[in-house]
């Protein structure tokens, strides 16, 4: 991607985090999408996740597919690993390189179009595998970079900047990951980064596939009346319908979880995430209930955010596959190979 | 009408016609490796239809004590099982041959030959008397036909009996039926008919060292000891049976006795997009990483089988080849995808093609695509087809070098990154235009961005034509270093030649066969199967020393042929195609007659 570079300036009092990186050691190159891109907003919660996560950026490995919202890996965390694919390909490569090596922190980036149109196939696959990763979708109702095209997440009668009506049903990311059994599922908006971060570290944190759909407006293509995915739309249908803490397992945690409407889950690694419920009866762990709020809500026009369904107990693709606690990439060739004297006994099957 | 009486000892070939889905298979395959156990060359061709049950489908057995197994095109004896092919069948038993048949009923008069002998075995009827269920009488009607084929031919029952006893050790009744079907088509072959018949079979010891195995299992082999971790892959014919088995020897090897954990990842992909995405992201992360598939599939994984090429991730791909275009005829076979192989994916593209020639070749060359993937970061295409890799070959045994360690190429360890002021991708190159890649969580400074677009020898994002120009120009210069690096071409040069052939993979056992036999003729030919793509200097050597060369390959337009016109100095005319592309493997009849009429028309 074009990226213009960060001049390295240090602010003296930036707080270093546990592993003594400041949040500009977070930070990727200059973005070049333009001014305004909701996209940009998601890199800014991404970049405060993971500094506020600590995770050594070299253990990161951003992925993404093609798109304005796929350049973004470029604009966040310049240390760690990425890989800027093909376009909606992005869900096979994370699932192969997850399976080689399991120890690295998965982020993939993608957008509406990169994932619910041509990368439909892939998105519900990685979904089904359980793949570990955090999954984002830029979903801005568009196709940013070939200038302005609906895409599959475009709402029905939602206006193009040239003034037709998309006549198409929409696909619903969210609901589409909960009905392919989505261990964690969330949604939020690129203009809501006290919401944002702690889905993205919890989300992080998840051991399993989290997917977290982020209304992200384009401010040149689609953010004018008529847009559904406009930044004013956003605004004013945006409801949250639960809010949730996210609280990292090296904190203590001894926070009162049971007071009043608050539940706590613990994720595998120790992390807690706290539900407080702003919605009545709102139960983020019973899918067809969830499935059941949400088709009420969006009926009306509303959109509901926040950490929608969460589900800790499912194995996840390496537990499926019973790989080892090491990742593959560690194992020595001298325990991989069977060697000589196996292949001569087993040459006698061959006989 | 009375033949004369030639007796001819371990040379002859047999077809047997079933029907699909009737357990002939079974009785087929017992015959080829009772032959096989018998110390004698040979070979079988399954000849089967795109269905599971009820089409014909026919199974060919050649015996020849000098070891040529290329699929014969005359029949010694065939053994019709399927009524609906029948006419077919009889028209193609060679004059003074025989066909055993069903005598339950009687035969159509209007079938009859009177050059052939007709040989009646009442296999129904044996059938319907010995065994209660319909389905046993089916099953057993090919046990029983293989029982009369044992005294017909003097196949060693004492073989044939263990076994039996091997294959059936758990399951008693089975093996009690098969024992009475065999005994019972024996026993009436060796009162009622001429046994053994002119041409039979004698012990030999030239198998002794040998394995009978399909191409397919060979290749899973060769991954697993090359040490490849994560398989992606799509099912397909006739593909599917190299993750098949690569499934069973990982069971079998790569299971933690301690953990029970498993030393492998096998992923079942969607579809080919996504196998071949797998396969990028697992070698991105420094995985031994491969699938398997055929045309079909190589269509699909083009987009990033080019992603693979120019950010230049290792990636082995396995084509078992099949008749094209389209879904063409899923279970025949041919050569067809090397030019689409050789260039998958837009843009200038090229890439590393490995052509083994059988089972024995296959997994050999499946440690070298992934030593070449991973030395010259990039694809390699490991092209077999479904004659080598579904038929069983009689091959060498396999043999492994304990010393064998993986060439992982110019891959940066956390050391080297630490003492490096600045890591970047794409530079500096070594000899072979390589330059050093890091893995993803090794090192801090190993960090950087892999891209499908424009970007410059350090690896960052770029529009500028010279910065453009210089990754590609040095990615063609990798390509054609890889030539010296990719097994060299097998060249059989012969005083007195006086011209050239070209061939490679399965054509070769049928192309070996031919040079002898229009050598017999006095017609000499050198020979070169090529093994590899890029071709290297041998190959233009064997081009420049021929003024006619014919080369000889299963596709429609010449596929080897214009590879060699556009990758090395050759001239087109100079080289004249033999393509044989119906779908069954080649025979060495099909190359000399190829040779002889077009050669008699160039002089004449
Ligand atoms: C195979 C293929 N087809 C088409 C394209 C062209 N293309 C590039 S980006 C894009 C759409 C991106 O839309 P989206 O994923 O919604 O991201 P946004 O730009 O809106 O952030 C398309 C169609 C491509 N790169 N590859
Ligand atoms: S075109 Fe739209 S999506 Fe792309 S950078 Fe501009 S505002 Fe963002």
């Amino acid at each position: 991607m074009p990226s213009i570079k960060k001049p390295a300036v240090l602010h003296p009092h930036l707080r270093p985090n546990e592993i003594g990186l400041t949040v500009r050691d977070y930070e990727g190159s200059m973005s070049t999408l333009c001014a305004g891109c909701g996209h940009d907003s998601i890199t800014a919660a991404i970049v405060k996740a993971f500094y506020e996560l600590a995770t050594p950026p070299h253990m990161i490995a951003k992925l993404s597919g093609i798109g304005c919202s796929s350049k973004t890996p470029t604009y966040f965390v310049g240390g760690a690993h990425g890989f800027n694919s093909a376009h909606g390909r992005m869900p096979s490569i994370v699932s192969g390189a997850n399976a080689a090596n399991k120890s690295l922190q998965y982020i993939g980036i993608s957008g509406d179009g990169d994932s619910l149109s041509i990368g439909l196939g892939q998105l519900a696959h990685v979904i089904r595998r359980n793949v570990n990763m955090l999954y984002v979708i830029e979903n801005n109702g568009v196709y940013g970079l070939t200038k302005g095209q609906f895409s599959a997440s475009a709402d029905v009668g939602s206006k193009s900047k040239k003034g037709d009506a998309n006549q198409y049903s929409p696909i619903d990311p969210v609901m589409l990951a909960l009905n392919l059994g989505a261990t964690f599922v969330a949604r939020s908006f690129s203009g809501d980064k006290a919401q944002l971060v702690p889905l993205l570290k919890a989300g992080l944190s998840h051991r399993g596939f989290a997917i977290i759909d982020v209304i992200s407006p384009c401010v040149t293509f689609n953010d004018h009346e008529g847009s559904t995915k406009s930044y004013l739309y956003t605004r004013k249908h945006l409801m949250q319908v639960v809010q949730s803490d996210f609280v990292p397992h090296a904190e203590e945690i001894t926070a009162d979880y049971d007071a009043g409407s608050a539940t706590s889950v613990t994720l595998h690694d120790g992390s807690v995430v706290r539900f407080t419920k702003v919605a009545a009866d709102y139960d983020p762990r019973d899918a067809k209930k969830v499935s059941a709020y949400l088709q009420e809500h969006q009926g009306k026009g509303e959109v509901p955010t926040g950490l929608l369904y969460l589900d800790e107990d499912r194995a996840d693709m390496h537990e499926m596959n019973k790989t080892p606690d090491a990742p593959l990439t560690q194992i020595p060739y001298e325990k991989l190979c069977p060697g000589s004297a196996a292949l001569n006994k087993l040459l006698e099957e061959y006989r | 009408m009375h033949q004369e009486r030639i007796v001819r000892v371990n040379d002859f070939a047999l077809k047997l016609a079933n029907v699909n889905g009737t357990g002939s298979a079974s009785a087929n395959g017992l015959l080829m490796q009772a032959i096989f156990r018998m110390g004698i060359p040979v070979s079988g061709k399954n000849l089967f239809p795109s269905n599971i049950q009820g089409l014909p489908t026919w199974y060919e057995v050649r015996v020849n004590k000098s070891g040529h197994t290329s699929r014969a095109l005359e029949y010694d004896l065939i053994i019709a099982m399927n009524a609906e092919t029948y006419a077919r069948d009889v028209k193609e038993v060679r004059s003074g041959g025989y066909l055993l048949h069903d005598s339950s009923w009687p035969l159509d008069a209007s079938l009859a030959r009177a050059d052939i002998t007709f040989l009646g075995v009442p296999l129904a009827a044996m059938c319907n008397e010995i065994f209660k269920s319909s389905r046993e009488r089916t099953l057993m009607k090919n046990i029983a036909y293989l029982g009369a084929l044992v005294a017909l031919l003097d196949v060693d029952m004492e073989i044939l009996d263990h076994m039996l006893e091997e294959k059936f050790s758990r399951k008693k009744p089975l093996l009690e039926s098969n024992h009475r079907a065999l005994r019972a088509g024996f026993d009436y072959a060796k009162s009622e008919l001429e046994c053994p018949l002119p041409f039979h079979l004698e012990k030999m010891h030239a198998t002794d060292d040998r394995v009978l195995i399909d191409g397919n299992t060979a290749l899973a082999l060769g991954c697993v000891y090359a040490g490849a971790t994560v398989a992606a892959w799509y099912p397909i014919t006739p593909a599917t049976s190299v993750m098949d088995a690569f499934k069973g020897f990982c069971e079998e090897f790569r299971k933690d006795p301690e953990t029970g954990k498993n030393n492998y990842c096998i992923l079942q992909a969607e579809d080919e997009l996504s196998a071949i995405g797998m396969v990028i992201g697992a070698n991105w992360n420094g995985a031994r990483s491969f699938t398997s598939t055929a045309g079909p599939g190589i269509s699909l994984m083009s987009e990033l089988i080019g992603l693979a090429y120019y950010a230049e991730i290792p990636a082995v791909i396995i084509d078992v080849q099949r008749t094209g275009p389209s879904t063409g005829m899923p279970t025949r076979t041919q050569q067809a995808d090397i030019l689409s192989c050789a260039y998958a994916s837009h843009g200038d593209t090229k890439h590393i093609l490995l052509f083994p020639s059988s089972p024995e070749e296959c997994f050999y060359f499946a440690v070298d695509a992934f030593d070449l993937a991973e030395r010259f970061q990039t694809p390699v295409l490991l092209l077999s087809d479904l004659d080598i890799g579904m038929n069983d070959w009689v091959i060498s045994r396999l043999k492994w070098d304990d010393r064998y360690r993986p060439n992982r190429g110019r891959v940066l360890t956390a050391a080297e990154l630490e003492a490096m002021p600045k890591f970047h991708r794409y530079s500096p190159e070594n000899s072979d235009q390589v330059a050093a890649r890091t893995l993803p969580g090794v090192h801090a400074k190993g960090a950087f961005f892999t891209r499908g677009s424009g970007h410059n020898k350090l690896g960052v994002y770029t529009e500028i034509p010279d910065e453009y120009q210089e990754v590609m120009d040095r990615l063609a210069r990798k390509h054609k270093a890889a030539a010296s690096a990719v097994p060299a071409p097998i060249i059989r040069n012969q005083p007195d030649a006086s011209f050239g052939i070209i061939s490679l993979g399965g054509c070769d056992a049928a192309v070996r066969e031919a040079v002898d036999a229009l050598a017999e003729r006095g017609i000499i030919a050198d020979y070169m199967r090529v093994r590899g793509f890029p071709f290297d200097d041998r190959v233009e050597a064997f081009l420049a020393a021929h003024e006619r060369i014919f080369v000889v390959e299963q596709n429609r337009d010449a596929q080897l042929r214009t590879l060699l016109t556009m990758e090395t100095s050759v001239k087109k005319e100079k080289l004249r195609p033999i393509l044989v592309y119906g779908g069954f493997p080649l025979s060495s009849r099909h190359v000399i007659d190829g040779v002889t009429s077009q050669l008699g028309h160039l002089e004449g």
